[in-house]
């Protein structure tokens, strides 16, 4: 109609900030009626710390939402309240599992231990200011990729410090702790960080040449000899893990992250094909040659057999899950307490008790949200290094939670992993708050409306010339 | 890298199924089979953490659930174990339950479909079920008459109510406290049990329901009943009563117990052969009757036929092919007739309600974990055992017996006392066994609201054996703490 038609405004996506904040106060709301839930079952009133506790998470959770409307506006809305949930209903176990050892010291006339919900609300809080820490100093995920060999070395240190003598520590058979003090760490869960930084940063570099292809066997495109040396370094690594660390969880995590970012940077389904079989061989190694793998093994294929020692643990767990059923006891109505290591390695058998299928699910779901997410952005990302990062860490998740839930349910034979966001532990909560603010970061760079990458899209149209 | 992203997304979506999958089968369709290894300590601890319902006499709790602080929170706790245990039985951790703690235990455990209310509400308030109660017929009084009567002695007592089959007392002897095998110490219980099941004088036996004997002169009862059925004889009939009794085609001679003849002339009235407790007359009359008149009459009264009370109660046995001398044995309750004392109650309540058998029950009312009845025991009939009239002249009878007959010790002042007693032969060397089976009040016209039947297993112990001396007086004290005003 007129000829001074008003400028179309610059287009903005809307951020949606608020969105993440309502799911966050869903989240608090949930983990709140269920921490009351399991005061009301076993004392039959709120404990004492419920209150402090409650609201101290409240405080976690809206702190960290603060941080993210300023430090990452345009980030994802979905991946915190999620990670958050997971991470309160972690909490709410571990304090129902306190109530009961609480109860168990009463009846012995002990001094009930102080409850470690404390401590895994400090590592929380933690994790929460890390996350924050990162939000604030990486202003672009990129910056990382400078770091690759620096985050390779940190990595691999890590790996190996519980190996260094003094320091290390050996606990229920496997070496992955490191003990300074009263304080004990497993660096593995900060290594799996630093050596996802590091894959996504070196297959950044190699893509094109691993990409490449000699030889063609049954229809399988395969790479040249010389381009295998990384795979089958890691491979070693992966077994080094195993042998001195005893550590079948870990080691079966890292080959699986490599192999698969292998496949996501090449895109040659040749690299799955090697990687299953040097998984298949070292997986025959080990069962013939160690002690430790053949008797998971064995307890994997018949837990009742030997019950009351080897097949202890995960007997236990498989009744407390068959005892929840479809829709669980009911949090603070079940036993979980019976089961070793309830709070830590078997929290998820805590939790498919008394939440029941049903529970497990939804917990299942939120991780593949999570897991999801971390895909959605590496797919959006327009950075090869930042997509090789966000599917590295979303599959860490993703293998993760698959080993340690399929271990426990007795899907896969039983390996120690640490069940992501859920399971006691500082280190764990620590490295996935970590994780969660890399996702955050890439996302938020990825979604920022900033014109020089609309310029570097339009560029790839033109013709290079050389 | 797009489509190599979307394709590990394929992947990990089958890996999320299996998991789920696998959670499926281990929570869904494996559930209970793993559920119930014998390894899982949860399906104990949950039995355990619900209140279970208490066992009741009026408003008193004979068994009731007690709060503890150990993880099996609740303890079975019996008030006057060793008395009632023939009723309430005993629920352990280890040997499971017993008793009424069995036969009612989906009411006490709380899992009675009755209580589906009940568990729909506690399962919105979040609570634990609690169980619902049980409340029995026992008379307490006639139960302590009974188990006191029977202190020191090898025996049983059951006190029926002939008018509605309730039965008011269950006594055994020896006894065992209930309390030492429901406790949370399972090498205890184990001790406890394993000490109970060594010792010679099967304390854990229900004598008063599995314990079959010969009934002895106690069956002459029914004998005398078939006899009156039969419209051939009346109380004043001449039976045949000689000193000694050839049977026929047999070397076997019977004695009456004094030695001499029933009357005059080797002849007396059915009503003196009773009182007197004639042995060659009742063998003639069982004899003349013929065996299966004789089975049929016991049949009526209840023999051949399985009680559930609902605690399971031994089949009263009437022996199924005899010839002439089995016969005239059995029509004396020898032979291979076998009766629990539970039985024998029956015949004389039977008589003392015109007849009628009542189905006995130990269960009066069934209620809800907040104590509002849900069912009430209805009395049922089991059968007619003999004619109103018949009943009058076989009750009067008894009573002879017990005014001027061999059952003068169960004798009350003010109340009339129908009874008979019995001495049932058992192995050579072994001493026999005292019965009673009594029934008052006995006055014509009016109907009864008390039998009892005591027998003492070998004598009860004791040398000289009859069941005057021994049995009556224990079914006298039963009888008077039931018709105590």
């Amino acid at each position: 109609m007129s000829a001074t038609a008003a400028v179309m405004p610059r287009y903005r996506q809307p951020t949606r900030r608020n969105t993440e904040l309502a799911l966050i106060l869903l989240a608090l709301a949930v983990c709140g009626f269920g921490y009351a839930q399991c005061d009301l079952a076993v004392l039959g009133s709120l404990a004492s710390n419920t209150i402090p506790v409650m609201s101290a998470i409240a405080a976690i959770a809206l702190v960290a939402h603060l941080a993210i409307r300023i430090l990452a506006p345009n980030a994802d809305v979905v991946l915190v309240p999620v990670a958050l949930s997971i991470n309160m209903i972690g909490l709410t176990m571990i304090h129902r599992l306190d109530l009961a050892e609480a109860q168990r010291a009463a009846r012995n006339g002990t001094t009930p231990p102080s409850p470690d919900v404390y401590s895994q609300l400090t590592w929380t809080a933690l994790g929460v200011i890390l996350f924050i820490a990162i939000l604030f100093f990486v202003r672009d995920h990129r910056i990382l990729q400078r770091y690759t060999f620096t985050a390779m070395l940190i990595g691999l240190l890590l790996l190996l410090l519980p190996l260094v003598p003094g320091i290390g520590a050996t606990i229920n058979g496997a070496t992955l702790w490191v003990r300074i003090g009263r304080l004990s760490f497993q660096p593995g869960e900060i290594a799996k960080i630093m050596l996802t930084i590091f894959f996504a940063g070196y297959l950044t570099q190699t893509r094109d040449s691993l990409a490449l292809v000699r030889t063609k066997v049954l229809g399988v495109e395969f790479p040249r000899g010389r381009d295998l040396g990384p795979l089958l370094v890691a491979w070693f690594i992966s077994l080094a893990v195993l042998v001195f660390e005893r550590d079948l969880g870990t080691s079966l995590l890292f080959f699986g992250l490599f192999v698969a970012l292998l496949y996501v940077a090449t895109q040659r389904r040749s690299w799955l094909v090697m990687g299953a079989v040097l998984f298949l061989t070292g997986a025959v190694f080990s069962y013939l040659a160690f002690g430790h793998v053949r008797l998971r093994v064995n307890v994997w294929l018949d837990p009742f057999g030997d019950e009351a020692n080897t097949g202890y643990q995960i007997a236990q767990g498989l009744y407390g899950f068959a005892s929840g059923g479809m829709f669980g006891s009911g949090l603070g109505q079940g036993y979980p307490q019976l089961v070793p290591y309830a709070k830590s390695d078997f929290i998820i058998a805590s939790l498919g008790e008394e939440l029941g299928m049903i529970g497990l699910f939804a917990i299942l779901t939120m991780y593949a949200i999570i897991v999801e997410r971390g895909l959605r952005t590496a797919v959006a990302c327009r950075d090869v290094f930042g997509t090789l990062l966000a599917s590295g860490l979303a599959i860490v998740m993703a293998l993760q939670v698959f080993i340690v839930v399929g271990g426990v349910t007795r899907l896969i034979p039983l390996t120690g992993l640490t069940t992501p966001f859920l399971a006691q532990g500082g280190s764990s909560l620590i490295s996935n708050w970590i994780a969660v603010a890399l996702i955050m970061r890439i996302s938020d760079t990825t979604r920022r409306p900033e014109p020089e990458v609309v310029a570097l899209e339009d560029a790839m149209t033109q013709v290079m010339s050389r | 890298m797009i489509r190599s992203i979307r394709r590990l997304a394929v992947v990990m979506s089958i890996l999320l199924l299996a998991l789920m999958a696998n959670a499926t089968y281990l929570q869904y369709f494996a559930a209970s089979s793993i559920r119930n290894r014998p390894a899982n300590t949860r399906v104990l601890l949950e039995e355990y953490s619900r209140e279970r319902g208490p066992i009741l006499l009026g408003s008193t709790a004979i068994a009731q659930s007690v709060r503890t602080p150990d993880q099996l929170k609740y303890l079975r706790s019996y008030s006057d174990g060793a008395m009632y245990a023939p009723a309430t039985g005993y629920y352990s951790l280890v040997y499971g339950a017993t008793g009424i703690e069995r036969a009612e235990n989906t009411v006490l455990s709380g899992s009675d479909d009755r209580f589906f209310v009940d568990r729909l509400q506690h399962l919105f308030a979040g609570r634990g079920v609690k169980g619902g109660a049980v409340r029995l017929t026992l008379n307490p009084a006639a139960q302590k008459a009974a188990y006191d009567g029977l202190a020191g002695r090898t025996g049983a007592v059951v006190a029926i109510d002939p008018r509605t089959g309730a039965i008011l007392a269950l006594a055994s002897s020896p006894s065992f406290d209930t309390n030492l095998l429901s406790s949370h110490k399972p090498a205890e219980i184990r001790a406890a049990y394993a000490a109970l099941s060594a010792d010679p004088k099967q304390p854990m036996l229900n004598r008063p329901l599995v314990m079959t004997l010969p009934p002895g002169s106690t069956f002459k009862l029914v004998t005398a009943a078939a006899a009156l059925e039969s419209g051939r004889y009346t109380a004043t009939t001449q039976v045949p009563g000689p000193k000694e009794l050839k049977l026929p085609s047999s070397t076997k001679v019977l004695h009456n117990w004094s030695g001499t003849a029933c009357g005059p002339n080797d002849k007396t009235t059915l009503e003196n052969a009773l009182a007197i407790s004639c042995n060659t007359a009742f063998a003639s009359i069982g004899m003349d009757l013929g065996a299966d008149v004789l089975r049929q009459q016991a049949q009526k009264f209840g023999f051949d036929t399985n009680f559930d009370i609902p605690l399971h109660a031994a089949k009263s046995r009437f022996p199924d092919i005899m010839d002439e001398p089995q016969t005239a044995m059995a029509a004396i309750g020898q032979y291979d007739v076998s009766a629990t004392a539970l039985q024998m109650a029956m015949v004389g309540a039977a008589i003392g309600n015109h007849g009628q058998v009542m189905y006995p029950y130990l269960v009066s009312q069934v209620l809800s974990p907040e104590l509002t009845p849900l069912d009430t025991a209805q009395p049922t009939v089991f059968s007619q055992a003999l004619s109103p009239a018949n009943a009058e002249t076989l009750l009067s009878m008894m009573v002879t017996v017990v005014d001027r007959g061999t059952g003068s010790n169960a004798q009350i002042p003010g109340v009339v006392v129908g009874g008979k007693t019995g001495t049932a032969q058992t192995a050579p060397g072994l001493p026999p066994h005292a019965w009673f089976v009594s029934v008052a009040p006995a006055a014509p016209g009016g109907t009864s609201s008390v039998a009892v039947a005591v027998v003492l297993q070998n004598g009860g112990g004791a040398a000289e054996v009859s069941g005057n001396k021994l049995a009556a007086p224990i079914a006298r004290a039963v009888m008077q703490a039931v018709l105590a005003p």
